[in-house]
């Protein structure tokens, strides 16, 4: 685990040294540039809704999933940050209180 | 902008202690990784068993930071111990909100500050988070494990707003979706990308093809606003 922390911490900041030392010398094709956001933003989603939807092993149960559901719509329609995020816990810990699974 | 940075960092505490790390561990990876996404990923998978997984996604995600320093890596001029330290506060956070401003004096101050008060805000959330956990025991009563993907969410859902980046996502979470009872934890996640393999060579024609429309009409007021001004790294390119 520690090794994990350690070549992630490493392997992150040599991405963004390298970035800042290149500057003036790495010509990457702009189209190549272009992507990398669509790249990051495929991975970052791909990540939120499976955690959102399961747990390993098996489903993560309703509460979660409708309390996220209702985040992500507000963070579609442009609601602030913490707005987003503290509505998706409450909407949870409110359906758990419920007895929703 | 800090006060939602504390409040992830946070949520990134109580996940990491709940996922099963250690406290110190949760605190040693914001000090060290300072990234918010590579970070909830990672401790996602080291607490799924899966620790090649966690380096590799995770440094794929932070893969963005190197164009982030070619864009604004003329600010931390002179000098390369500036360099060695601003290049570590390279954020999503920083970079928008220094493009945002005309360059010079203004945006390096602006830069400098943002990174200062965040480096604050991250750990000292993470702090709070790891010690909000032990306080209350079980963190899922409060629906904290809801906000680690709708903080991933919040950050990501507005780019999906481009028709592209869009179809690759909603492609990209299916494939992980239809994959995740079957292989290992981490793996599906990563096959989110194979919509690129299907998508890449027709997005890179279309961009490439903006991107040429773009330059030779350069200067006229209706070409800069045609600029996805979502997309930060370009804005140095122009020079």
């Amino acid at each position: 685990m520690l090794l994990v922390i350690i070549l992630l911490a490493l392997g992150t900041y040599l991405l963004r040294l390298s970035g800042v030392l290149l500057r003036d010398r790495l010509a990457l094709p702009a189209p190549v540039l272009r992507l990398l956001p669509a790249v990051a933003t495929t991975l970052i989603i791909a990540l939120a809704v499976q955690s959102t939807v399961s747990n390993t092993p098996g489903f993560g149960g309703y509460a979660r999933l409708i309390g996220v559901a209702l985040g992500a719509v507000l963070a579609w329609r442009g609601a602030s940050f913490m707005v987003v995020v503290i509505t998706a816990a409450a909407a949870t810990a409110l359906l758990r209180l419920l007895g929703v699974a | 902008m800090s006060l939602g940075v504390v409040l992830v960092g946070m949520s990134f505490g109580a996940v990491a202690v709940t996922a099963g790390l250690p406290s110190w561990a949760a605190v040693l990876m914001s000090v060290c990784v300072f990234a918010g996404g590579a970070q909830f990923m990672a401790v996602g998978m080291l607490g799924a068993g899966n620790p090649y997984a966690a380096v590799f996604a995770g440094l794929l995600l932070n893969a963005r930071h190197l164009p982030f320093g070619l864009a604004i890596g003329d600010m931390f001029r002179p000098g390369l111990p500036r360099q060695l330290l601003g290049a570590h506060m390279l954020s999503d956070e920083t970079v928008a909100f220094s493009l945002s401003l005309p360059a010079g004096r203004t945006r390096q101050r602006a830069f400098w500050w943002l990174g200062w008060t965040l480096v604050v805000a991250w750990n000292g959330g993470t702090v709070l988070g790891v010690i909000l956990v032990s306080a209350v025991g079980d963190p899922n009563r409060f629906g904290l494990d809801a906000t680690n993907p709708a903080s991933l969410l919040a950050l990501a859902l507005p780019a999906l707003r481009d028709r592209e980046t869009r179809n690759l996502a909603l492609t990209g979470t299916l494939v992980t979706l239809a994959t995740t009872p079957f292989l290992p934890a981490g793996i599906p996640v990563l096959l989110s990308l194979t919509g690129l393999l299907v998508l890449a060579p027709r997005l890179l024609r279309n961009r490439a093809r903006r991107a040429s429309g773009v330059e030779s009409t350069m200067g006229s007021g209706v070409a800069s606003g045609r600029l996805p001004s979502a997309e930060p790294v370009e804005v140095p390119l122009e020079k």
